[in-house]
């Protein structure tokens, strides 16, 4: 097993070997061709321009650097397996959606950096599949990737103390945890099943919901005030998480239980409750005024002095 | 509070502006009178007011005291430690009159009541509820938005059902309906009605401008709407929903009030496809009396298109009376679902088949028409 990127690991990688390489030079098919690969996993899509970087940098990285590592793979007879991780962003967010996506929906309406790099990269996969037909290519769809140690734009803009959402909407948001992103992984490269799946916890929960479980106040700011975030250097809310915070999304992910055998574990809600636990909430005092009323009714009163008077 | 010293007006120093001289005579009238006998009505008063206090359970401590002072002599502070009516009834005498007031106000069972609402706002603000995949939230719907409508279709409309055994039990069913009224508020009483006569959630289909407008596209999704696409409508069908389609859309709810009562074109006939692909009944339905609530006189098409809206209604009283010019008139409403159109017998391909749609189409749409100029016969005025 070998690992690919421009920066070493900083932990413990266990077993793994690792080649410290840029994705968008032919390194890449060397490091193919000499290891005789015969699984390929292309995680390294970013979604959001580097701090060096900006928009072009990122474009290259996504997009030349996938072209690249197609090129080398088709180079290659001793590769078998190809897994993608795509994103939900692929489909867009608009008021003209239908409310749940297959992977048979158009994905031609992304508008927006990420978004339109991740269009293009699916195009080139699915180029490469049809001119490899023995090479098993599967494209994962996967819902916003949120867990206790992601650092995305979805969790940094969860994890701010007062979260801007947009005046007068309340998106529909799905997650996947972080662990069933490993889990299906594993899964696709075990069962070896072709195609686009999309990936997502079960169930949908609107954003107003999910600032009430993370018990966060919020302020709700006009359009543009989401842009506002980037320049002020508090969040990078890019043009397609804007418009996923404004109109919501949802991924149908019957495909992935039927065909693919895959099943989360984590649904959307367990999820979110998962990674509020290590968050410090910062709202709540309505919740507990309500605990403090309810402890205030009578019956709770003679409840409360009928178990001391059992206690002492 | 409780300790605060309660200076009655004229009491202290010189009354009067801070002239230093004679004080005005409005002020004097307030101080304590010198000589001559004291005006009755402000004798009267604060006498009144303490034996009253001990029913009123909500009066501030501070409250009661005031009175009180106005009869103490003047120039002496007073405070409400050594004569308050409050020190002398203890807490549990409180909390007993509290009891007896929710009581007398919410009936015998106040108190479960009470926790159960409590209950339910803590569950909302926690975030512990759930909604389904198109953002529907069922205990929103029931508790907020049918009640607060209910009156409207029961009291202002005086809503009237005819036909409802057409409407099946469970399962898929997709109730077409004419549209009219402006605003659509035929749609909204369709759902209270079948929400209070048969128990089921109507599901209905808004247009995409319905989603793009801010709060009123996250209310929609809140209270069971979806976009009206093939998709949606197919998946909400398969999964045994009970589907609300007004296949007129804006051309039937933006109709001047010349032409009520006749409907317009009945779209490309999408529903009927999505019917036939699912394989569940439609239902027709008639609604009379939509028409009249907001008599669309007029429209500024120009303004129209500059706000991003279909229409914009000139009616009797908006923008006559500004807001007071959206409360709906009055008329009286009768709702006749019609019988159900079977789709179950074609196969699988009629939905391909333009010609088979266009025919069932037109037949919903006669359907229609029809029951809607017999209501209009039995109907004895707009407003009764």
């Amino acid at each position: 097993m070998i690992g690919v990127d421009v920066v070493p690991p900083g932990g413990d990688i266990g077993g793994m070997s690792f080649v410290r390489a840029d994705i968008r030079n032919p390194v890449i098919a060397k490091v193919i061709a000499k290891e005789d690969v015969d699984t390929v996993v292309h995680l390294s899509i970013i979604s959001t321009p580097l701090a060096g970087g900006g928009r072009s940098m990122m474009k290259e990285l996504n997009v030349i650097g996938t072209m690249q590592l197609l090129a080398a793979c088709q180079k290659s007879a001793t590769v078998k397996t190809l897994v993608v991780k795509s994103t939900a962003h692929v489909y867009g967010a608009s008021s003209r959606d239908p409310a749940m996506f297959t992977e048979t929906s158009e994905t031609r309406r992304a508008g927006g950096g990420y978004a339109k790099d991740v269009a293009e990269i699916e195009g080139y996969v699915r180029g490469f599949a049809r001119r490899r037909p023995d090479v098993c290519v599967t494209t994962l769809r996967c819902a916003n990737v949120i867990g206790p140690k992601v650092h995305s734009p979805m969790t940094s803009y969860l994890r701010l103390p007062l979260i801007p959402r947009r005046l007068g909407y309340d998106p529909r948001l799905q997650f996947l945890h972080e662990h069933d992103l490993y889990g299906a992984l594993g899964h696709v490269l075990r069962s070896e099943v072709a195609g686009t799946f999309n990936l997502a916890g079960e169930g949908v929960m609107p954003l107003s919901q999910v600032v009430r479980r993370l018990q966060r106040p919020t302020l709700p700011v006009p359009s543009f005030g989401l842009g506002l975030l980037k320049s002020a250097h508090v969040a990078q809310v890019s043009p397609e998480l804007r418009a996923l915070l404004t109109f919501g999304r949802g991924i149908d992910t019957t495909r992935t239980r039927e065909v693919l055998g895959f099943e989360p574990t984590y649904s959307t809600a367990a999820a979110l409750d998962d990674f509020a636990q290590d968050l410090v909430p910062t709202g709540g005092r309505v919740e507990r005024a309500i605990a403090s009323l309810e402890a205030q009714l009578p019956s709770a009163r003679a409840q409360r002095t009928l178990q001391e008077s059992l206690d002492g | 509070m409780g300790d605060a010293e309660i200076i009655p007006i004229g009491t202290r120093g010189r009354p009067g502006r801070g002239t230093g001289r004679a004080p005005s005579a409005a002020a004097r009238a307030l101080a304590k009178p010198k000589s001559g006998p004291a005006p009755e009505p402000v004798e009267d008063a604060p006498t009144a007011t303490p034996a009253d206090l001990p029913q009123d359970a909500g009066v501030a401590a501070a409250a009661p005291a005031a009175p009180a002072a106005a009869e103490a002599p003047a120039y002496a502070p007073a405070s409400t430690h050594d004569r308050g009516p409050l020190r002398h009834i203890p807490l549990a005498e409180w909390q007993a009159a509290l009891d007896i007031a929710a009581r007398e106000i919410f009936g015998e069972q106040w108190e479960p009541q009470l926790a159960r609402f409590l209950a339910f706002l803590r569950r909302r603000v926690t975030g512990d509820y759930v909604v389904d995949e198109y953002g529907f939230d069922a205990e929103l719907t029931q508790r907020f938005l049918v009640s607060l409508l209910r009156p409207i279709a029961h009291k202002w409309f005086r809503i009237e059902v005819r036909g409802l055994e057409n409407v099946p039990t469970d399962g898929g069913a997709l109730v077409v309906s004419n549209h009219s009224g402006t605003l659509p508020m035929d749609g909204l009483m369709t759902m209270v009605m079948l929400n209070d006569l048969t128990g089921r959630s109507l599901r209905p289909l808004g247009a995409d401008l319905v989603f793009r407008l801010p709060i009123v596209g996250s209310l929609a999704r809140k209270g069971g709407a979806t976009l009206a696409c093939s998709e949606d409508a197919e998946r909400m069908l398969r999964g045994g929903e009970l589907v609300g389609v007004w296949p007129e859309g804006f051309k039937g709810i933006g109709k001047p009030y010349s032409e009520r009562y006749k409907l317009q074109r009945f779209g490309r006939g999408g529903f009927v496809s999505s019917a036939l692909r699912t394989g569940v009944p439609i239902v027709p339905l008639s609604v009379v009396g939509a028409e009249e609530i907001y008599p669309l006189v007029g429209n500024i098409p120009a303004l129209a298109k500059a706000l991003g809206v279909p229409y914009l209604p000139i009616t009797p009283f908006f923008p006559l009376l500004g807001p007071l010019g959206a409360i709906p008139l009055p008329s009286k409403w009768l709702m006749e679902f019609g019988e159900p159109i079977r789709t179950d017998e074609y196969d699988a391909s009629a939905a391909e088949d333009p010609m088979l749609v266009f025919n069932v189409t037109d037949q919903v749409r006669e359907t229609i028409q029809q029951t809607l100029y017999s209501l209009l016969m039995q109907r004895q005025s707009v407003f009764r």
